[in-house]
């Protein structure tokens, strides 16, 4: 499949809206405010389009949930894109954000809102200047604004930049962190097309599902559905990051193996390793081992793997690599990044993180295995939202699968497996 | 109790060093901050002024260099909430600092990617090369060395941003000149973003 999202990024000023209008740019936004709401909706749905954030649920059905009987109503772009391994919607935002707002156009225009907000993390300043410029284009044009191409449509784009807070990705924690508050998750129900945004209908989509969408209103639902396969239509945009030659977003319909995005477009692991494992959707998600290399990269294959596409984020680990030190990476950086709201995420990921630090630091005990197991099981399912269970996946895919490095880091009373890349002197447990 | 013979329980969160100890001398937004201030709480609805609360403190860090109690008072004033409702805000998010920071202040990607392309180098190097423990700032106050997590730059490890610039692919070896050439050349040193480079456009 040829690129469709990322097509143009590598050309000169593929961010200005001469550019994007010049390649049927804001096309979509034309065709849809010639059709009612519903009826993108209902597009929407046909296309199978799945969120590309991580859950992969159907945008038109989150749509359709919009109860569209109270006013007003709200769209939310989660750009927070803080899973550790993804840097897709940076990719799109700055060097194709015309795509984004005429997504966010479509959908403000669908769900019947006025107003969307682009939620964008702190880290992406340079990314915020280009999409910040980009929108003041798109007003001077009449793409957005009031009465939008004679429709009598009126939609405004804002950007709001968060300050550092993994768990504003989140999509509840999300709009606490845009009413001004901590970026900590709510209770659900109400789900969010409910009761959203300041307590109104709020559809809250990731940058990558919304720039799918003018290309499902441009060229149909079908054409969009069989560019992969069965329920994993559309073109699909995948991080590949870690030990492998060639990093960088690669875009491909999800009918790709993991193997061919691994081996053919990163370029493989690097001369003389060899591949351990892999992590296939954010470091959120359980690792595959290289036997399951030929899975299909969907939605639905990497679940039946027994992981997650998530994210698509593909973080490749060769032989270098000590699993416990992993786990200690992500712990530190879960019990970092937790928001604090439940005891269990917020006072476990800590024990989790102290405990793999000493067992990593040659201090572990052969009790330690069954108290990570013990703790990990009290996080997991026990908190409100998904962070919980995402923080204890590294600890049990790991001992599932390389308890032998943690039995040996116990006996040898040392890390067994100390690479180069690694730091020299132990680090300090801060 | 503890889970281990040689660890003590102790009740000390993670966040908890991060409160607020700096009164600050007095503080009000000039007259374009506060200009700005008045546009950007505009995108929000009349009643929910206190979602710009970031974007009001941003202001007030890009003012001063940090966020003082002065600062946190000005704010609290100009959204029409409590000082604790804007000091709860601060002391959650990790960009903004609640004491004053160095010129440049280098924050070292420790997460997944960067670290198996060797970010702990990278940080041991910059460590050895300024005298300063992670977390914190040289006597000069030029600089401040922070170990963050994920910045999203994964395919372009290790990342370091300084300030809100990013530096990518910094390898171990080269962390001490990136020290040298920000004393000589302040922000130009830094890479930027490769994407805007490569196309072309910067």
């Amino acid at each position: 499949m040829d690129p469709i999202l990322i097509k143009h990024v590598r050309e000169p000023n593929a961010f200005t809206l001469d550019f994007y209008v010049q390649h049927e740019g804001y096309d979509a936004l034309k065709k849809a405010l010639a059709h009612r709401p519903d009826q993108i909706i209902d597009m929407v749905k046909a296309s199978g389009l799945r969120g590309r954030g991580g859950a992969g649920f159907p945008t038109g059905m989150k749509w359709q949930f919009v109860d569209k009987k109270i006013e007003p109503r709200y769209l939310a772009c989660n750009a927070d894109e803080s899973e550790p391994g993804t840097f897709k919607d940076h990719l799109l935002m700055e060097r194709n954000p015309h795509l984004l707002i005429e997504g966010c156009a479509i959908g403000c225009y669908a769900i019947g809102a006025r107003i969307a907000y682009i939620y964008i993390r702190g880290e992406f300043l340079h990314v915020q200047h280009v999409l910040e410029r980009a929108i003041d284009e798109a007003y001077a044009r009449g793409f957005l604004g009031r009465n939008i191409l004679g429709s009598g449509f009126d939609c405004d784009v804002y950007v709001h930049r968060g300050a550092g807070a993994y768990e504003a990705g989140e999509e509840t924690a999300l709009l606490e962190s845009l009413e001004g508050k901590r970026a900590q998750p709510r209770n659900k129900p109400p789900f969010p097309a409910l009761v959203g945004l300041y307590g109104k209908p709020t559809a809250v989509n990731n940058v990558e599902t919304l720039c799918n969408v003018p290309l499902i209103v441009a060229k149909g639902a079908e054409w969009y559905a069989a560019l992969g396969p069965e329920k994993n239509g559309g073109p699909k945009l995948y991080c590949v990051s870690g030990h492998v030659r060639r990093p960088g977003v690669y875009e491909a319909s999800m009918s790709i193996t993991l193997r061919e995005l691994i081996d053919g477009y990163a370029g493989g692991v690097r001369e003389g390793r060899t591949l351990k494992a892999v992590i296939p959707g954010g470091s959120s998600v359980p690792i595959l081992l290289p036997s399951q290399l030929d899975t299909q990269a969907s939605f639905d294959a990497i679940q039946k793997a027994g992981s997650l596409l998530g994210s698509a984020a593909i973080v490749v680990l060769d032989d270098t690599t000590c699993m416990v030190w992993l786990a200690e990476n992500l712990l530190h950086f879960y019990r970092h990044e937790s928001c604090g709201k439940c005891t269990p995420c917020r006072e476990g990921t800590d024990w989790l993180y102290k405990i793999l630090h000493r067992i990593e630091q040659g201090d572990g005990q052969p009790r330690d295995l069954e108290v990570l197991q013990n703790v990990s099981g009290n996080i997991a399912g026990k908190t409100l939202c998904a962070f919980g269970d995402a923080a204890v996946t590294p600890v049990l895919t790991t001992l599932k699968h390389f308890r032998h490095e943690y039995e040996a880091h116990i006996t040898e009373r040392r890390c067994t497996l100390p690479a180069a890349w690694r730091a020299r002197q132990p680090v300090g447990a801060h | 109790m503890s889970f281990h013979p040689k660890m003590a329980y102790d009740a000390t969160f993670h966040r908890s060093e991060r409160k607020l100890e700096d009164e600050g001398p007095p503080f009000v937004y000039t007259p374009e901050n506060r200009a700005r201030f008045d546009e950007l709480v505009k995108r929000y609805p009349p009643d929910r002024r206190r979602s710009a609360v970031l974007p009001a403190l941003y202001l007030a860090q890009s003012q001063q260099g940090y966020i003082s109690a002065n600062a946190i008072r000005h704010c609290a004033e100009l959204l029409g909430i409590t000082r604790a409702d804007v000091e709860d805000v601060v002391s959650f998010y990790t960009m903004f600092y609640t004491r004053p920071v160095g010129k440049y202040v280098v924050q070292v990607c420790r997460t997944l990617s960067c670290a198996l392309n060797g970010a702990e180098r990278v940080t041991e190097e910059l460590v050895a090369k300024l005298g300063l423990e992670p977390g914190t700032t040289d006597p000069t106050g030029t600089f401040t060395l922070v170990e963050v997590e994920c910045l999203g730059a994964c395919d372009r490890a290790p990342v370091v941003m300084v300030n809100d610039a990013w530096h990518e692919c910094l390898k171990p070896e080269e962390a001490a000149n990136l020290i040298d050439d920000l004393r000589v050349r302040g922000e130009a040193a830094v890479s930027g973003c490769h994407h805007a480079v490569e196309a072309g456009n910067r």
